[in-house]
């Protein structure tokens, strides 16, 4: 498959500004996007991908998703290759079109070196200053200032699930229990025992309602994935896992109206399953993001292994233990047991999918026949301002 | 744990977009922005409705009334447990916030509770809420 003739430029616009000591870095991104839509004769609700360099402030491509209220983006790159990450993008915004990953993608770019602005690559964490004003993420004098961390802000999300569904403390150990279960026979897991229910539930409170067991470890390493095409693929020795669907997708605070009992995987992972054309019944292993338990919970919802607000009653019982359970998940013990190098837990997930269609897992988890399986994650906050990524995989031959 | 949560709230950034929020705050002031084009209020204040994206965005002054959303209490801190919490303004936008002077055990969603302003170290006061 080429670009060629794939997809046209239908929308430009520069900034009439040269020096704007008056705008933020965020307003000139969303006036530049407005501009771009104009001039093409399309709307802001007509996006469905986003492009954006380290010129954007915040957190990758979220803060500026969030800024301009763009609720149908399906598909994102930021890749940061300096100046010319914009000529880049429209290489990468013409494959996902021929791709069909996206109809209508949106690049922007914009700054203020003038006035004091931050140099692109300046982090989410506030950055430098002009005369005496930030220009940093456009959120942070609302939300950084109020000691949010993953514990408390997953904490939210739980404690809002418990009251809308009566998911229960007890229920949400069930996932470490199952996690624990594999986790024992993996040599390289960074927590090795079986837990119990009980052990979960007494264990220290972190931040309400997760305890010590709900949270996923903190370990250094790392991984690698090696993606190719088919002609090399036949030419190699190893089992051949096809990649058969991806989809992705934003979740944001959506100026206010937002909703902390469900991700972004309500979005990613029908767009992955169309793709592949199969089914969450179809799905003979599942790696699940699980920086906490709630994670898992919400994620298995939103993927639709359950319907929403059942999750609790799902996962309870050893569900997703592999042998015992209707899914199993997380084979290799996990971020909740095994392994989170560097807060990151996404890599993993893929590695342990690929272990379990090559046949290759440990045989006290291995699950039989695994021909089919899926990768999900959510990274940044759960329900707000997080990208959900999904992958289904199957074994050739 | 009965006793009442406090948390020292750092300045926050001040940006061109945000400076007529926390001048208000100075003045006792809490401020929401709303759209004149489309009638909604969003949280947090910009400049470009995030709904119909029209730059038509106006301050208003907020009572600061509102219902407990979400929270969670972190319960080891240099300065104590203190309660993470998204409230649910009269006005419709959930804000991201600290809930204090309530005791941990008292905390409950759905709970009334109104703003106010904690001054903060070299900056201008930020909006937490209390027990209404």
């Amino acid at each position: 498959m080429s670009i060629k003739g794939k997809a046209y430029l239908m929308g430009a616009f520069e900034h009439p500004t040269r020096d704007a000591p008056d705008k933020t870095t965020a307003q000139l991104h969303a006036e530049c996007a407005k501009g771009a839509l104009e001039d093409a004769g399309l709307g802001f609700d007509d996006v469905d991908a986003y492009f954006c360099a380290g010129d954007a402030p915040g957190f990758g491509a979220m803060s500026m998703i969030d800024y301009m209220g763009l609720k149908n983006v399906r598909h994102m790159d930021t890749t940061e290759t300096g100046g010319s990450s914009y000529i880049l993008h429209v290489g990468h915004a013409a494959q996902a079109i021929a791709a069909g990953k996206c109809q209508v993608a949106l690049i922007t770019l914009a700054g203020r070196p003038r006035n004091g602005g931050n140099r692109p690559g300046a982090s989410m964490a506030g950055g430098a200053r002009g005369p005496g004003l930030s220009d940093g993420p456009p959120e942070a004098g609302f939300e950084s200032i109020y000691g949010g961390s993953t514990h408390n802000t997953y904490g939210m999300c739980a404690m809002r699930h418990m009251y809308e569904y009566g998911t229960t403390s007890e229920q949400l150990a069930w996932i470490k229990v199952a996690a624990s279960h594999h986790a024992q026979w993996n040599e390289h897991a960074f927590l090795k025992s079986v837990v119990t229910v009980e052990d979960v539930v007494n264990s220290r409170m972190i931040s309400d309602p997760l305890h010590l067991l709900d949270c996923c470890v903190v370990t250094d390493g790392g991984g690698a994935l090696i993606v190719t095409s088919p002609e090399i693929a036949k030419s190699l020795k190893r089992p051949k896992v096809r990649v058969l669907g991806a989809g992705e997708a934003p979740k944001v605070q959506q100026g206010g109206k937002l909703d902390l009992t469900y991700s972004g995987a309500v979005w990613s992972g029908p767009r992955a399953f169309e793709e592949a054309g199969v089914t969450p019944a179809d799905i003979k292993y599942a790696s699940i993001y699980d920086s906490f338990t709630i994670t898992v919970l919400m994620q298995l919802e939103d993927l639709g292994f359950c319907k929403k607000g059942e999750g609790g009653k799902f996962v309870a019982d050893g569900n997703l233990i592999s042998g015992v359970g209707k899914l199993p998940f997380n084979t290799d013990g996990g971020g909740l047991c095994n392994n989170h190098p560097t807060n990151r837990g996404g890599i993993t997930k893929v590695i342990e999918a690929v272990r379990q269609l090559r046949g290759e897992a440990h045989p006290k988890v291995q699950v039989a026949n695994c021909d089919l399986a899926l990768a999900h994650g959510t990274g940044g906050s759960l329900g707000v301002r997080h990208g959900a990524a999904t992958l289904i995989m199957e074994r050739e031959g | 744990m009965s006793e009442l949560m406090t948390r020292p709230v750092p300045a926050p950034a001040v940006t061109l977009e945000n400076k007529p929020f926390f001048d208000a705050a100075e003045e006792g002031k809490f401020l929401i922005k709303r759209c004149t084009a489309c009638g909604e209020a969003h949280w947090y204040p910009r400049s470009m409705c995030p709904f119909c994206h029209s730059d038509k965005t106006v301050w208003e002054e907020s009572a600061g009334e509102g219902v407990v959303y979400s929270f969670s209490i972190l319960r080891k801190s240099p300065s104590g447990p203190y309660a993470l919490a998204y409230v649910t303004l009269a006005e419709g936008p959930n804000v991201l916030t600290n809930v204090v002077d309530v005791a941990p055990d008292d905390l409950k969603i759905g709970m009334k509770v109104k703003v106010k302003l904690q001054p903060t170290e070299g900056g201008p006061p930020v909006p937490v809420f209390t027990p209404a």
